[in-house]
């Protein structure tokens, strides 16, 4: 596909995301801050925020599976995803981390098994859509053109 | 930002190659934030467990500036770090959170951060962290130079150099011979700061070892006969100053006066030497961090009566501005401290506060506008939350720090809270000075809002105003995407008074949202993604902070988040 063609996409399929609340603003300004120093930066930090959730989540699914579930630690996770994806603008990942908070501090593991569901099924549609972000960029650059920036 | 020093090639480059450290333990974060603050030409040193961090500052003393921490971290409490840098290192510390609630803030300061700032964070906070490095090179100047006019009152009062002594000195008169020997300073301080090798003769590194003398020598004086030239005798530490001991002792009197609050409840009244010398042993242990109470307290004290007297500050909302902070804290008083005295004022143990609150006065709470209130969402970006603080201070009493001795014995307790959605019904709970209409919120469902067009004046109207709502979408060119219909948008209204509450509903008109669709041809130039085509154009509503100083951010929400109206309206 030719550069126009691709950065015309591109805008597109981004003004969905941001649409939809899957990204907010904050990943724009991790685009602002990608420079000729480190061309690849928003990427990098994806694939960070990428590693460091399967990991977070995987531990939240081990707690919740003890007989004896431990809330604290159990919260203590959760904010650490709440901050992580707070980095790349996940919103919808944000929120469904802080519904998973209250019910933490409800004690409830009924409501949080369904709060760990729902925050699951949001990282996943968050991880696709980065994905695919990161492929276009890469081809476009390869085009030799310049990621546009995205802005609300 | 503009540039306070006067110019000279040494003070424009100043901010540059700031020596910043960072602790976070998320890698996200930490790259990010290394990359905004070498953008800000700052020299970066990026760590991500406290101990090492602690390790790194206590093996090269002198090569940093300034030190960013996250409040959460998995080997040491964030606060516990900030306690120990303050005073091993005495390097200004900014805290930073996800998490933004007053009484996690208020803990930071207590600790005491400079700053307190919300991820995620923004390249302009970051710019403005020299700030800190400066007031802070300020204060300790204007320690030594205090310092030195304490002395020459006591000398000419009681013929004697131990600070006790100062209780007995008419406090509102030392104040002000404080307030104009910082007018008469002032040249003098900004010439200091030229030149940084003049600043750092005043500095002394107070080690663990130090430290310790330093106690040992307070518990064998007896805490209640205690002064800074006692203490340097007993040290016999060569090189070390009067004025050493004597910042660094202020500087523990702040420590326990925390301790107290959180062993003995509410000190008001005469704390006993003894007790202070029970629950510290001796031992600088730092169990104090994590024990601070959640609830925010402030204490104020009778001065007169007391042995152990705390530095009283006060710091003010004008103070938020100058810090380029925004959204001020609400603080009520209770009934109890309303009905009780005549003068209220608020004491707030602030470390390394002291310049600026010296410079602005205390502002009274009630003459411009109706409470303030410190609203937060969960959405909120880039806040920063080090709140000023407004001093409900006596309207008739204008603006004095109130050192005074007051009527009542009894400590007041005045409380803050901050409502976001977790907090409200401590504000419900509260009784306000003022009667502060409750936020507002609405549903509306299936049916869209129309805002004012343009923006909605909130300066006016007293309000925050937020659209929410994912319009639906057609045309979608990617299979991703899927039709959703058309979301109900709702707003959330919070007001201040209840005479704002009418105007603003009468500016808000419902209408439906027919249909909105995005122009095929969208521009490359990227600038514009949503262009709407409509006949009922939605106008994006700018959330706006209510705030002394702000602007509207600029910053546009679309998550749909349901509120109930019939809770909050006409209430």
């Amino acid at each position: 596909m030719e550069l126009h063609k691709l950065r015309r996409v591109y805008i597109e399929f981004a003004s969905f995301v941001f649409h939809d609340g899957i990204l907010d603003n904050q990943y724009t300004q991790l685009q602002q801050l990608q420079d000729e120093s480190e061309p690849k930066f928003v990427l990098q930090v994806g694939t960070l925020f990428l590693e460091d959730s399967e990991k977070l989540l995987n531990e939240l699914r081990s707690i919740l599976d003890q007989q004896d579930v431990d809330f604290e630690k159990l919260d203590a996770f959760v904010r650490k995803l709440t901050g992580s994806s707070a980095s790349i603008g996940a919103k919808r990942v944000k929120d469904a981390c802080m519904a998973f908070h209250d019910c933490c501090k409800k004690g409830s593991k009924e409501g949080c098994l369904k709060c760990l569901q729902q925050l699951t099924a949001e990282y996943r549609l968050v991880k696709r859509k980065l994905e695919t972000l990161f492929k276009m960029e890469t081809q476009i650059l390869a085009a030799g053109g310049s990621v546009p920036l995205l802005s609300q | 930002m503009g540039n306070p020093l006067p110019s000279s090639r040494a003070a424009e480059a100043f901010p540059a190659g700031l020596r910043v450290l960072i602790v976070d333990d998320d890698p996200t974060w930490l790259k990010i934030l290394e990359k905004m603050l070498r953008k800000c030409s700052y020299q970066v040193t990026t760590c991500s467990l406290a101990t090492d961090a602690l390790h790194i500052l206590r093996e090269r003393k002198a090569r940093f500036d300034i030190v960013i921490s996250d409040v959460n971290m998995p080997d040491m409490d964030g606060f516990k770090l900030l306690e120990h840098v303050g005073l091993e290192m005495d390097l200004p510390v900014i805290m930073m959170s996800i998490d933004g609630e007053t009484s996690r803030v208020m803990k930071g300061v207590q600790h005491g951060a400079c700053d307190y700032l919300l991820k995620p964070v923004r390249m302009k906070e970051l710019r403005n962290i020299w700030q800190h490095v400066y007031r802070k090179k300020m204060q300790e100047l204007k320690e030594v130079e205090t310092h030195s006019i304490d002395e020459v009152i006591n000398i000419l009062r009681n013929g004697s150099e131990d600070i006790e002594d100062r209780h007995l000195i008419d406090e509102t008169e030392m104040s002000s011979m404080r307030k104009r020997k910082d007018v008469d300073n002032k040249e003098f301080v900004d010439q200091e700061l030229n030149d940084p090798s003049t600043v750092k003769k005043a500095r002394v590194v107070w080690s663990v070892d130090l430290h310790q003398k330093f106690v040992n020598a307070v518990d064998q004086i007896g805490f209640d006969k205690v002064g800074p030239k006692k203490i340097l005798d007993l040290m016999s530490v060569p090189g070390l100053t009067r004025e050493n001991v004597a910042s660094h002792l202020q500087k523990y009197r702040l420590y326990l006066s925390r301790l107290q609050k959180q062993n003995g409840g509410t000190c008001g009244g005469n704390m006993q030497s003894d007790h202070i010398n029970k629950t510290i042993k001796g031992k600088f242990g730092l169990k104090s961090s994590t024990n601070v109470q959640q609830d925010w307290e402030l204490t104020k004290y009778a001065c007169t009566t007391e042995n152990f007297q705390t530095h009283g500050i006060v710091a003010n909302a004008a103070h938020v501005s100058e810090m380029n902070r925004v959204a001020p804290a609400q603080v009520i008083a209770s009934k109890k401290a309303l009905v009780n005295d005549a003068q209220l004022g608020l004491f707030l143990s602030f470390k390394g506060m002291l310049p600026s609150i010296r410079e602005k006065a205390c502002k009274p709470l009630h003459d411009e506008r109706p409470v303030m209130q410190l609203m937060q969402y969960p959405e909120q970006e880039n806040y920063s939350v080090l709140e000023g603080y407004s001093c409900l201070a006596n309207p008739d009493r204008d603006h004095e720090p109130c050192f005074d001795h007051f009527p009542s014995s009894q400590p007041l307790i005045t409380s803050a809270t901050c409502t976001n959605g977790k907090d409200m019904k401590d504000l419900y709970e509260m009784k306000p000075l003022q009667p502060a209409m409750p936020p507002m919120a609405c549903t509306i469902d299936s049916v869209s809002i129309q805002v004012k067009h343009g923006l909605v004046n909130l300066q006016d109207t007293g309000a925050i105003c937020k659209l929410e709502g994912s319009p639906s979408i057609e045309d979608c060119y990617l299979d991703e995407t899927c039709n959703q219909g058309c979301f109900p948008l709702t707003y959330e209204v919070s007001l201040k008074s209840k005479s704002d509450s009418d105007s603003m509903l009468e500016d808000l008109h419902l209408y439906s949202v027919q249909k909105l669709s995005y122009l095929e041809n969208v521009s490359c130039t990227g600038t514009e993604i949503y262009q709407y085509i409509d006949s009922v154009p939605i106008t994006e509503v700018q959330r706006i902070n209510l705030c002394e100083d702000s602007e509207p951010s600029g910053e546009y929400l679309y998550d749909p988040v349901d509120y109930s109206i019939d809770e909050y309206l006409f209430s």
